[in-house]
């Protein structure tokens, strides 16, 4: 009796330490990296997973960040703020001259298209689109951030991207053009 | 009274010989105005009349919308023609939302103006202010704040003077200094009034030097009142900046980031006083003001009272036309003003000026190197150093400039005037105040973003939780909701 | 009618330029180096033209092997200057390769590898003129007593060639030793200071410019009168100056009251050398000095103290042109630490405290 019990202790008790260690290790070597530069980079983005960067979402934007495999003007919606506080992080120097900024855009539904399907709803991650099922829907500028993912989804191509052009609030004098000469 | 030393400053060519003995003079009226809904600091005016409306001289076309806003009024009687975008008094050469009135020619007030009031100075600041905001005032110095929320500062602030800034130093503009001259009784009472909304006890009118005349009639005007002084101020450019005419006055810095009110000092500019001496006694918005045409490429300079949203050109036709070719026309003075798009732009509440300049009177040169000869620091009346901050902004280092301190740069223009190079210093700095100001933006845009994306995240997680436990409740009804949630 | 506004305020500029300002300061050289080219005769003026030539053509021949508009930079006066302020430092008799040689040193290192007008960190004339005077002791210790033109004794015009471009004339037999380099080689020879003063120029010949020295440094009365009107006209403002003199008056007469026969007077300190061409027309150089008054002040106290102590305790006996070039290597520094206070802040940037008259 005293030997049945002392053989299932040890026996279960070696199953457990053998089993505990496979997993110990496994766990080791198959653990999902979280590298902490990453989660400060995807911390700096949006996290809007919009993929205008060409990847997925924000997360892997910041992995590839951060491994130098992606450049910090990446950010479409983040425009130069964020590119600066990237490169700022990544302590290198930001380079925007052989990048064409994008004009910052946003998603504007064309009345007589939309037939109030409601897609775009599901898409938007900042909620900027008001509507439901059967009624026409339209956008909140203001709340928009110009991922366009809407307007790919939309079935009737009744969203259109509308660039933000200057206007007498935001508009802003150039940088004077002096010659190069001139130090 | 004894006076306090400013800072710096610079001492241009005036070159208001050109109209200061020119009696302003009233423009005809005009065939079209265009009248813009943000001619004001804050946020535009939102329209309260329709295409084919008919309205009255001084009835209200848009109202105020927001806590900083002002509403803007018919400049005369007529029907309105046209409610859509028209080009801007300003450099962009962008469109703003305008009103396009077509006068009858009767020029007659409407029949609901408000009443005057009685007795002023028996009123409550309150009434007083609501008066002003309804009559669509703003600073008429050049920046346009809407004066009723100046005027509201008595009630968070113990106040000590009203100090009305007659100094006039940007070169050219003669319009403030006229006013005083042929509206000297108007701009005294107006203050009178503006003091008593503020609980200011005093009332301190302070004018440069270079203007006698408007000094002799405005002390003559202020002997009858025991709390108003006139004080004469040397002629330094900026002197008419806010904070730096409370400074020579009372000999204080208003520090970073408060307000003169802070010291208990509220500072008005003289036609404003006139524009609240008109509306509270009799009711009348501000449908016009004095503008100051001048400059060499102006054939016939004239101060001219102008009814809003009157067209440049005409203005200018009214003064004889331009005389050959400007380098320049600018609205404002030389020293802070713009440069307009066209002259198909409408006269706004905060035109104090028209200029066309010539050639000789603008001196361009291309810019040279910078010879580090630190005139710019010796004359910045903000203490700034200029060279430093230039050199920041042209190697995009804007986080260098704020660091330097160029948001502080009040765009005088002093620096770029003494340059010996001729290095657009001020040039510099908009454009950096305008960089740090649109990455500001879009600093808070992406914060908002974040925010919604995770009250999204949270809503959709929260959403899928009761779907589950719908799901779950509906499999098993005896499963109690502590497991569901277990197992989620 | 539309305009294109592609440059934003102000509209009106003053009457100022940097050829204005460089002739002004032109302007205020021409009396002392007139009064000086007709005391040292010909061979200063050859020296002199030769200087300011050599400078003007090196700046041109930089500015086109890089490609850079060669007419706008020449014409902006800043070469000439810097010549001129190099032979006025010169012993007016030295040869013309000195010239030569000290431009190309001032104008193409000083200032041209460092970027051009307004990036160079040394005055470009000193650094020329400590350059040959390192590199040629004894022909940049040559000094000369006066000979005025045609008067007995001064060397005419083909002589004076031979001097400035031959080898005709031994300066052995023709050359005095400058004021302060006179005292110096007799303290160390255990001569005091008391005794050896009693044999240098008087108080008149020094103010009036009749002793050895530089092309241009010996007329203290003229340097002066040039140096007030450069005020006057607002060119240069009084802080380096006034620090820099007062200092090394200050300093010296201290030092002088404590051992009068160990230290030179304070007065004969201003007096002598290139105290006061340095103090107005070197140290106020506007590219290599502190663009803040403040600033300015304490370049010009250092300015003065390290004359003081490079003419009593080190081997040359003249100290203004290392003196500047060492502080002018400081203005950087002054200028990041010393700076105005902004309006409606304390000196460290944060807002004033809120203070209130009742």
């Amino acid at each position: 009796m005293l030997m049945e019990v002392g053989i299932s202790v040890g026996s279960l008790t070696v199953m457990g330490a053998a089993l505990g260690a496979i997993l110990g290790t496994a766990a080791k070597f198959l653990a999902v990296e979280e590298d902490p530069l990453e989660v400060e980079l995807a911390g700096i983005l949006p996290g809007s997973q919009c993929g205008q960067c060409g990847f997925v979402g924000c997360g892997p934007a910041a992995a590839a960040l951060a491994k130098g495999e992606a450049k910090p003007n990446l950010c479409v919606p983040g425009g130069k703020a964020i590119a600066e506080a990237l490169a700022k992080r990544l302590g290198i120097s930001l380079d925007m001259g052989d990048h064409v900024e994008k004009v910052p855009e946003y998603a504007l539904v064309k009345e007589d298209l939309c037939v109030g399907c409601a897609r775009c709803l599901q898409e938007c991650s900042v909620d900027a689109i008001i509507g439901a099922s059967k009624q026409m829907h339209t956008v909140l500028p203001d709340i928009c951030h110009g991922c366009s993912k809407c307007a790919e989804a939309c079935p009737t191509e009744a969203i259109v991207m509308i660039p933000i052009t200057p206007t007498l609030a935001t508009w802003h004098w150039h940088k004077p053009a002096v010659s190069d000469h001139v130090h | 009274m004894k006076l306090f030393a400013i800072r710096g400053g610079i001492h241009p060519d005036y070159r208001k010989e050109l109209c200061a003995e020119k009696a302003i003079v009233a423009l005809p009226l005009p065939r079209k105005l265009t009248i813009p809904l943000q001619q004001h600091a804050g946020a535009p005016a939102l329209p309260v009349v329709a295409v084919g409306d008919v309205v009255g001289k001084g009835q209200v076309l848009a109202k105020a919308q927001g806590m900083i806003s002002a509403p803007v009024h018919a400049p005369t009687s007529g029907r309105i023609a046209e409610i859509g975008d028209f080009p801007a008094p300003h450099p962009s050469g962008l469109t703003q939302r305008s009103i396009i009135l077509e006068p009858d020619g009767r020029d007659a007030w409407a029949d609901d103006l408000p009443a005057p009031i009685a007795d002023p100075f028996k009123a409550s600041a309150r009434d007083i202010g609501d008066r002003v905001a309804a009559s669509g005032i703003v600073g008429l110095g050049g920046a346009a704040f809407p004066s009723a929320v100046k005027l509201s500062l008595g009630t968070r602030h113990k106040l000590d003077m009203l100090l009305l800034n007659g100094a006039e130093c940007e070169p050219y503009l003669t319009c403030d200094d006229r006013v005083m001259r042929e509206y000297t009784d108007e701009v005294v009472d107006g203050a009178r009034i503006m003091a008593h909304a503020l609980g200011a006890p005093r009332v301190v009118v302070a004018i440069e030097d270079n203007k006698p005349a408007a000094l002799a009639a405005m002390v003559k005007a202020a002997g009858a009142f025991a709390n108003v002084e006139v004080v004469s101020v040397p002629v330094q450019y900026p002197m008419g900046s806010e904070r730096h005419l409370t400074q020579a006055i009372i000999g204080l810095e208003t520090p970073a980031r408060k307000l003169t009110a802070d010291l208990g000092v509220v500072v008005h500019n003289v036609a404003t006083a006139r524009a609240v001496h008109h509306a509270v006694r009799f009711g009348r918005p501000l449908v016009s003001r004095v503008v100051t045409v001048s400059g060499k490429g102006i054939s016939q300079p004239k101060n001219v009272d102008v009814p809003l949203g009157t067209a440049v050109s005409e203005l200018l036709a009214f003064c004889g036309g331009l005389s050959g070719t400007p380098k320049r026309v600018i609205s404002g003075g030389p020293m802070m003003g713009q440069p307009l798009p066209s002259l198909d732009v409408p006269v706004v509440k905060g035109t104090s000026g028209i200029l066309a300049l010539t050639d000789a009177e603008v001196n361009e040169k291309p810019a040279g190197p910078c010879i580090r000869c630190g005139t710019c620091v010796t004359i910045c009346p903000c203490g700034l150093v200029p060279v430093e901050m230039a050199a920041f902004i042209r190697k995009e280092n804007m986080d260098g400039a704020a660091k330097s301190g160029v948001m502080d740069c009040v765009s005088c223009g002093s620096c770029s005037y003494v340059c010996p190079s001729h290095i657009p210093l001020v040039h510099y700095f908009n454009y950096a105040k305008g960089m740090i100001n649109a990455k500001d933006r879009e600093r808070r845009k992406t914060e908002q973003t974040k925010a919604m994306v995770e009250v999204r995240a949270a809503r959709l997680e929260k959403l899928a939780e009761a779907k589950h436990k719908a799901t779950a409740a509906r499999k098993a009804p005896t499963e109690t909701p502590g497991e569901g949630k277990a197992s989620a | 009618m539309t305009f294109l506004p592609e440059k934003s305020g102000p509209f009106g500029h003053a009457e100022t330029s940097v050829q204005k300002t460089m002739t002004l300061v032109l302007a205020a050289l021409l009396p002392a180096t007139l009064f000086n080219v007709w005391l040292f005769g010909w061979p200063a003026l050859l020296l002199f033209l030769v200087t300011v030539g050599s400078c003007v053509a090196i700046e041109a021949g930089c500015l086109k092997m890089t490609g850079r508009p060669v007419q706008p930079t020449i014409t902006d006066g800043s070469a000439v200057l810097t010549g001129w302020l190099l032979a006025l430092s010169l012993p007016p008799w030295a040869p013309w390769w000195i010239g030569v040689i000290g431009a190309l040193f001032a104008i193409w290192m000083a200032k041209f590898l460092f970027g051009g007008l307004g990036q160079n960190v040394f005055n470009p004339a000193m650094i020329g003129r400590v350059a040959v005077l390192i590199s040629f002791p004894v022909q940049m210790t040559a000094f000369v007593p006066p000979k005025p033109l045609f008067t007995e004794g001064a060397p005419g015009l083909m002589e004076s060639i031979g001097i400035t471009f031959g080898e005709t004339v031994n300066m052995d037999t023709v050359s005095a030793a400058s004021a302060l380099n006179f005292i110096k080689t007799e303290l160390s020879r255990g001569i005091p200071v008391s005794q050896s003063m009693a044999s240098v120029p008087g108080f008149t010949d020094m103010a009036l410019g009749f002793h050895p020295g530089s092309m241009g440094e010996t007329s203290a009365l003229l340097i002066l009168a040039g140096g007030l009107f450069l005020m006057a006209k607002r060119v240069i403002s009084w802080h380096i100056p006034v620090s820099l003199i007062g200092t090394l008056l200050v300093m010296g007469t201290i030092f002088n009251l404590a051992n009068p026969d160990r230290y030179l007077s304070g007065v004969f300190h201003v007096m002598s050398g290139a105290t006061l061409l340095g103090a107005f027309f070197i140290a106020t150089d506007y590219v290599t000095s502190p663009v803040s008054k403040s600033g300015q002040i304490v370049f010009g106290i250092g300015c003065g103290v390290l004359t003081w102590v490079i003419r009593t305790f080190a081997g040359y006996p003249e100290g203004v042109a290392f003196a500047v070039l060492l502080m002018n290597s400081l203005t950087p520094i002054i200028d990041y630490h010393i700076r105005p206070r902004a309006f409606g802040r304390t000196r460290k940037g944060e807002p004033l405290a809120l203070t209130r008259k009742t």
